[in-house]
Order: structure tokens, then sequence, then C-alpha cells
């Protein structure tokens, strides 16, 4: 009687655990700064599993995304018009985040189930988000921009970057590529079992241009005229420079 | 090194653009031009976006063409009054050409129009001045055959509306010579150029302006036109990268005092035959690109405007 009352205890906790797992997380920085001499960066995600019951049979697997900033991204297709190529065709996506990292501790269709990637929006296709169109063919478009973007590094997917040791404390290095968009960057750590999310946790890293580069990007999205003149000051200021030295120089 | 340029966004190495201002200056230095069709297109190269690249180079240019006019000042070689003509057709044509560049940038056609105006005008001026050079270097191998005598009178000279312009001896119509900078002013806003490669030929061919002053005053007006483009992009699109500017216009000013040096120990027509292969070369490079299936057939074009 006990015995069967412990054992129905046991499995209570054991579906109870599922949700009663947290994540901890650590970031090795929680803010990028971009200045003149930026030339990407490399972000460490570290955590362990808080949990307050034993741990379950099935395998601990552990997701961790980092995306940019969305924005709304023309993709135009271009075809010959007079033996010229020429941008003809194109396609409005309506968000695409400006970069897209997703980690996971093994094969993404190992440790993720499609019903989960559809809710959670956690591979790369679904994070570029594309309503219908008018186009002939919509999704060639977003295939494409997905392409472009992982040639040039800005969207990737690391099977296998996770490390979990002994199901409890996890670790991954996402690199930042150097031609950053600023903005909030969301870290999302999604704890898996048995292909499903037993927990998600999320963060931010906020990335911006500090120094000259702040002040110039400011100074040219807010006070454009003066931006423009100053500009213009430099480049006389430079020519006058250059003419009376190299004069001097020659005597 | 890489160097972060905040308004394009992007990370560079810092030298290969010093190295496009120094190469860019030492042909300027050599051959007298602004070195503008040369920089747009290999910043495209180097990554950068093409408006920046564009609104950026006119920028690099005022400095550069001020540099220049100095000296052309201190030699009196400057025509002002026609030199103002130029301008007032110039600020016109800038204004119209920033204009049509901000319409094509919207649809997504911005890089066609810069790419077929490159292909256009280098593909005529370049044929043109390889035409010319190598029969001047004939001629001087000494098969005689004396220069035929420039034209004093043409079409220009029978149009209303005449000023006199003392510093160049001519008593022409104004209309060609507004015309004249307001064709170079749409083109300076759209190739990022100053236009010196199409305003001194048109100087001396059309308003036969006399060879000695046809430089520094293509200099003075490219200047303001070439500002005014750097205002309007400031402004209107925001893509004039000043830190991008700045290293462009350090590596060019050394340059162009080497090449002037170089320059000075190279024949005119050699130089000249120099100058033409290289526009022929990078006419030829773009065309290439227009008319060859490109590899990647999309292309993601403006993100958040």
């Amino acid at each position: 009687m006990i015995r069967a009352a412990l054992i129905l205890m046991s499995t209570l906790w054991a579906t109870l655990a599922a949700a009663q797992e947290e994540v901890v997380l650590g970031l090795s920085q929680n803010r990028v700064q971009i200045n003149a001499r930026f030339d990407g960066s490399e972000i460490l995600i570290f955590g362990a599993v808080k949990r307050e019951t034993p741990i379950p049979e099935t395998p601990l697997e552990v997701i961790v995304t980092v995306a940019g900033p969305s924005t709304p991204v023309t993709v135009h297709r271009k075809d010959r018009v007079f033996g010229i190529w020429v941008n003809a065709e194109s396609v409005e996506i309506d968000r695409a985040p400006s970069f897209y990292a997703v980690a996971a501790s093994g094969p993404i269709t190992d440790v993720l189930s499609h019903t989960e990637d559809l809710r959670h929006s956690v591979t790369v296709p679904r994070a570029v988000r594309s309503v219908g169109s008018e186009a002939r063919d919509p999704v060639a478009f977003t295939v494409a921009l997905i392409r472009i973007r992982r040639d040039e590094g800005i969207y990737a997917t690391l099977p296998g970057a996770v490390e979990v040791d002994q199901q409890t404390l996890f670790d991954t290095s996402i690199a930042l590529p150097a031609n950053l968009i600023e903005g909030a960057y969301a870290v999302r750590v999604l704890l898996m079992r048995d292909k499903q999310v037993v927990s998600e946790f999320e963060t931010a890293i906020e990335v911006h241009k500090v120094g000259l580069e702040r002040w110039l990007y400011n100074l040219a999205q807010d006070h454009a005229l003066l931006y423009g003149l100053l500009s213009l000051v430099i480049a006389v200021a430079a020519g006058w420079l250059a003419s009376t030295v190299f004069r001097l120089l020659r005597g | 090194m890489q160097i972060y340029l905040p308004i394009a966004e992007v990370s560079v190495n810092f030298f290969t653009l010093l190295g496009i201002g120094g190469i860019v200056g030492i042909l300027s230095g050599m051959f007298g031009v602004g070195g503008g069709f040369l920089i747009t297109p290999l910043l495209f190269l180097a990554g950068i976006p093409s408006a920046v690249a564009v609104a950026t180079s006119a920028n690099q240019i005022v400095a550069s063409s001020f540099s220049g006019l100095l000296a052309h000042l201190r030699r009196k070689t400057v025509d002002i009054r026609m030199g103002l003509m130029l301008l007032v057709g110039g600020l016109i044509g800038s204004a119209a050409g920033v204009y049509v560049f901000n319409l094509l940038k919207e649809l997504g056609q911005v890089d066609l129009l810069v790419r077929l105006c490159y292909v256009f005008f280098l593909g005529i001026v370049g044929a043109l001045m390889l035409i010319e050079s190598l029969r001047a270097l004939r001629r001087a191998r000494g098969q005689a055959g004396p220069a035929k005598p420039r034209r004093q009178r043409n079409w220009v000279h029978t149009w209303p509306g005449k000023m006199r312009f003392r510093t160049s001896q001519l008593y022409i119509s104004t209309i060609p010579v507004i015309l004249i900078g307001l064709s170079v002013g749409v083109l300076a806003a759209i190739m990022g150029v100053g236009g010196g490669f199409i305003m001194v030929p048109a100087m001396i061919y059309i308003l036969g302006m006399p060879t000695k002053v046809v430089v520094g005053t293509s200099l003075f007006q490219i200047i303001f036109v070439t500002a005014f483009t750097t205002l309007l992009h400031a402004v209107t699109s925001h893509t004039v990268d000043l830190m991008l500017a700045l290293v462009l216009i350090v590596g060019g000013v050394v340059g162009a005092q080497i090449g002037t040096r170089i320059g000075l120990r190279l024949k005119a027509e050699q130089l000249r035959v120099l100058l033409a292969s290289l526009v022929l070369l990078v006419c030829g490079k773009l065309a290439l690109e227009l008319f060859v299936r490109p590899d990647e057939l999309y292309v993601i074009g403006g993100v958040g405007g």
C-alpha cells in the first residue's frame, strides 16, 4: 500500500519535474559595444538547470538561439531584360532577423519536433516570416534570403555546438559577425526532453555603437544638414592642408 | 586592422580603404582627373553598399578637387565666370540626379542605373581617348602631318544669350554652358563622380576653351557640384560615411602627390593611352557583370530604408 503510493508519487514527481526544470543563465557579456575597431565578437552562453527533483530518464537536450532585430526585407530576383541582368520581380519579406544563430546539443531534427519548431519558431526558416505575396513563387525568395545570409555568415545552424554536462551544465559560444546592426539581440535557451520544450528562458544582449561611431551615426540621422556641412568642412580643410603641406615640402 | 564604418554598418580592412584612396590619388595626380569613376566601383568591390559608396565618393572628390583648385588659382588658370555659369546648370542637374537616385533606390534599381551609366560613359570616353591618344602618339613619332587646327567657330557660337568670358577669351552663348553643367550635375549625383572626364572634353571640343584653363575651371565647378551632391545625399538618404571619407581622403592626398611625380616623368600621350586603357578596363569589368548570368540571381535590397 505504502509502496504503491510511493510509486504513484514518484511518477507524479517525474511528470511535474518536466515543468520544474529551470534555466539559470550566464553570458560572457550582456552588451556588445561597436567602436571603430569592432571586428565581430564571440558570446559565451553558459548555464545550469535548476531542479528540485531527480533527473528524469529521458536525456536533456539544449537549444540556444540568438536573434538580431527583425526588419522587413525586400528580395529582388534578377532577370534578363534586353540582354542585361536587372532586378525584375521582388518580394517583401515581412520580418527577417538581421542575425540568427541556432545552436543545439545534437542534430536539430533529433532534438526538436516539427510541431515544437512551429510553436516556438526555432529553426532559421521559421525565424524568417513571410506572409503571402503576389509573386509567382514567394517561397523561392525566402529560401534565397536564407541562403544568401547563411553564406554571409549572418544565419547559422550549429548542430552539436551546445555542450551538456551531466544533464545539468551547458555551454556554447556564438560568433557575432563584424557587420552587426544595432539593437537588442534576443537570447533564448530551450530545454528539450523527448523533442518537446520543457522549459524556455529568454534574455537580451544589447548591441550598440559607442564613442565616435555613436556620435557620427546620431549626427547623420538627427542633424543631417549639420553632418553634411561637417563632411564638407573636413573635406575642404583636408584639401587645403594637403596642398599647403606638400607646397612647403617642395620648398 | 579592421575599421567599423558607422553609416555603411560594415567592418572593412583599414589598409584596403587606404589603398583604394591611395591608388585613386596616384591616378588623379598622374592624369589630372578626380578619380571618382574608379573609387566608386572599387568601393563596390570592397563590400561597401552602393548608396554609401556613391555619396561618400562625392565627399572625397570635394577634398581632392579643392587641393587641386588651390594650385590652379595660384597660377590664375581658372575662369571663374565660366565656372559660375557651369555651376548654375550643375546645381539643378545635381538636385535632379539625387531625386532620380532616391526614386530608383526605392525601386531597387539604383545599382542597375549606376552600373549602366558607368559602362556607357566609361566606354565612350575611354574609346575616344584611346583613339585620340594613339593618333597623337603616332604623330609624335615623327610621321609629320600637321595637327588639325581647332575650329574656332561651331554651332555653339551661333546661339543667343552671348556672354564674354575674358579668361577663356571667348564670346559665346550661355545656353550650351548651362546644359553641359546640367548634364555633369546629373552624372555627379548618380555616379558619385565629379564628371571631369566628361566636362574636360566638352569644354575643349564643344565650347572651344583654351586647354590651360580647362582643368582649373572644371575643378572649380566640380567642387561646388559635388559639395551640393554630398549635402543632398546626407540630408535625403543619410548615406555619407564620414569615417570612410576620411580614410579615403588621407590615402588620396598622399597618393596624389606621388602620382604627380610619376606623371612628370611620362609623356602626355603615353599618359593618355594608359588612362584610356584603365577606363576601358573598368568599363569592361562592369559590362561583364551586366551581361553574364550572375551566380546568385537573388539580391537583398533596402534593409530598413
